[in-house]
């Protein structure tokens, strides 16, 4: 257990959504500044800075006026702000600092300052995959799912169902882009985009950001703040490439980080009251919560179908709405943690009564990285 | 393109200039597979150690590490892993109308990503673990394989 190291301070921008008038720096430093406010703590406290290699943590952190003399820049896709907790817990307990700010900004719709993604041709994803019309997540993320389908008997509905029960918890939130209720046919009328896939069974595209500061116990014991115990990391890798995934059924981003978060939290499934699952496209919560084993193999469909991840449900999942119908800037993980803060915190716009763990499971580079955070209510 | 700005701006208003697919770029290692590939051939490596054969090319084998690794002509013959239809095309394809991403498993057992053509894209036209063969398509001054229906004419 990782006990010793809490997250104190939690914040997104003030607004998300379309914002065409800040630059990805700006919503770095907007959410920083936000997150420092919701603690308490001066920013000369901080020492220790995080976030994706652009702009950078040392951008970030000379724009703030904060000197860091540890840094993160692991940058792994959408799931790297789960990664940079996951590593600053360590710095922490290892003494590398003292205060880790961990930002995230992206103009994911806007591209104010934004930079363009184009793999390099002479790499193995330029090689190999992108010579065939798979410039974007949706026709590369998605191409595994027949072969899910096949092998588990899950069938492309339940895509529509995961749509349809996380809108169920957008509808109860203010900040969510979509709040509409919508049913099965409404999802499956909706412009194909990569069949099997439809509109609404793909994420947003918007500008935010968010950020964490995380201390030790210690230091945390004088701020008048909720601090939020991170239980147990892990953290996960497959390969950069669709088609060199080793089975399509199953993703060891999500299997290898989530077995190590719960080692590290003597935890399992069951200690688990509030889950949230990366989506950035409606397959992802169904394999996640077979990886994860929450359920049994190619039982998820019929599980999120049942209602057991919708409001009233045994397991709330996805309960800001989720990349489908919260925002997805590009890199979602980040709103992926501030849910589970919320919920951990009571102060979730769809709270669910009594949360007191919470896992939050990011994926990164589509089936490439995965990271796992076990988080607990303050003790 | 000569002019002021303004008359530079009123003759390219509008126009879109038509992208090129992506091709890909050669590094000394995967040089073998691109040029098989010009060749008509599909080529894959093989470990001379422990037989076990692997795609995207590396110059050791990724299971046992030999450097023993040899290149292996392949039947062309393949079945269809796993694809989705795009409906959203990508530069240079935005006048085939939707077209096929997919995951084969060649016979000799690696699999790969290519595009299925030679068939309307359509789901009932494409059950998994159907047969497919390779054939080659060109983007820019490199070619690629994709795959069609065993038995269909190119």
């Amino acid at each position: 257990m990782s006990g010793g190291v809490v997250i104190v301070g939690a914040a997104e921008t003030d607004d998300i959504g379309t914002l065409p008038n800040h630059s990805t720096m700006r919503l770095h430093t907007e959410a920083a500044r936000n997150a420092l406010r919701d603690c308490g703590i001066d920013k000369s406290e901080v020492d220790g800075i995080a976030g994706v290699s652009m702009p950078g943590p040392i951008s970030v952190a000379h724009s703030l006026g904060i000197e860091p003399r540890w840094v993160d820049t692991t940058s792994v896709g959408g799931t790297s702000f789960l990664t940079h907790v996951r590593h600053a817990v360590a710095a922490l307990e290892a003494g590398h600092c003292s205060v880790v700010l961990i930002t995230h900004g992206e103009s994911g719709r806007s591209q104010v300052g934004a930079p363009r993604y184009t793999p390099d041709p002479a790499s193995v994803v330029g090689q190999f995959e992108a010579p065939y019309g798979v410039t974007g997540p949706p026709s590369r993320f998605t191409v595994p799912f027949l072969r899910f389908m096949k092998e588990t008997g899950t069938q492309a509905r339940h895509l529509a169902d995961v749509a349809v029960a996380q809108r169920k918890w957008a509808a109860m939130n203010p900040r969510a882009k979509f709040r509409d209720p919508i049913t099965v046919d409404d999802v499956q009328n909706s412009p194909v985009i990569a069949w099997p896939f439809h509109l609404l069974e793909c994420c947003l595209v918007t500008d935010g950001g968010g950020a964490l500061v995380l201390t030790t116990e210690e230091r945390a014991k004088d701020l008048d703040v909720a601090a939020v115990r991170v239980l147990g990391t892990g953290e996960g890798y497959e390969a950069s490439g669709i088609s060199m995934m080793e089975d399509f059924t199953t993703f060891k981003g999500f299997k290898n980080s989530a077995a190590d978060a719960f080692r590290a939290a003597q935890m399992t499934p069951a200690d688990i009251d509030h889950l949230m699952i990366y989506d950035a496209f409606a397959h992802l919560p169904l394999y996640g919560l077979e990886d994860l084993g929450f359920v049994g193999r190619g039982e998820a469909g019929e599980f999120v179908r049942a209602g057991h991840t919708s409001p009233g449900g045994s397991l709330p999942m996805n309960t800001n709405g989720g990349g489908l119908s919260y925002t997805h800037t590009g890199m979602y993980g980040m709103f992926a943690i501030m849910e589970s803060v919320r919920q951990l915190r009571g102060t979730a716009p769809a709270q669910v009564a009594g949360v007191r763990t919470s896992l939050v499971q990011g994926n990164g580079g589509m089936f490439a990285a995965g990271s796992t955070l076990i988080l607990a209510a303050a003790a | 393109m000569t002019g002021t700005i303004e008359e530079i701006r009123g003759k390219t208003a509008g126009v879109k200039r038509p992208r090129a697919k992506m091709a890909p770029s050669a590094t000394p290692e995967t040089r073998p597979y691109w040029d098989a590939a010009a060749d008509g051939r599909l080529s894959v490596q093989r470990c001379q150690a422990c037989s076990h054969v692997y795609f995207y090319p590396r110059d050791f084998c990724p299971v046992c590490s030999s450097d023993l690794v040899e290149w292996i002509d392949c039947s062309g013959r393949a079945t269809l892993h796993s694809y989705v239809i795009e409906h959203r095309p990508g530069p240079g394809f935005e006048n085939d109308g939707p077209y096929v991403v997919a995951v084969v498993q060649l016979e000799e057992g690696p699999r790969m990503m290519t595009n299925v053509v030679g068939v309307e894209p359509l789901p009932e036209n494409l059950p998994l673990d159907m047969e497919l063969t390779v054939q080659f398509e060109p983007r820019g001054d490199m070619w690629v394989p994709v795959f069609a229906p065993a038995g269909a004419s190119a």
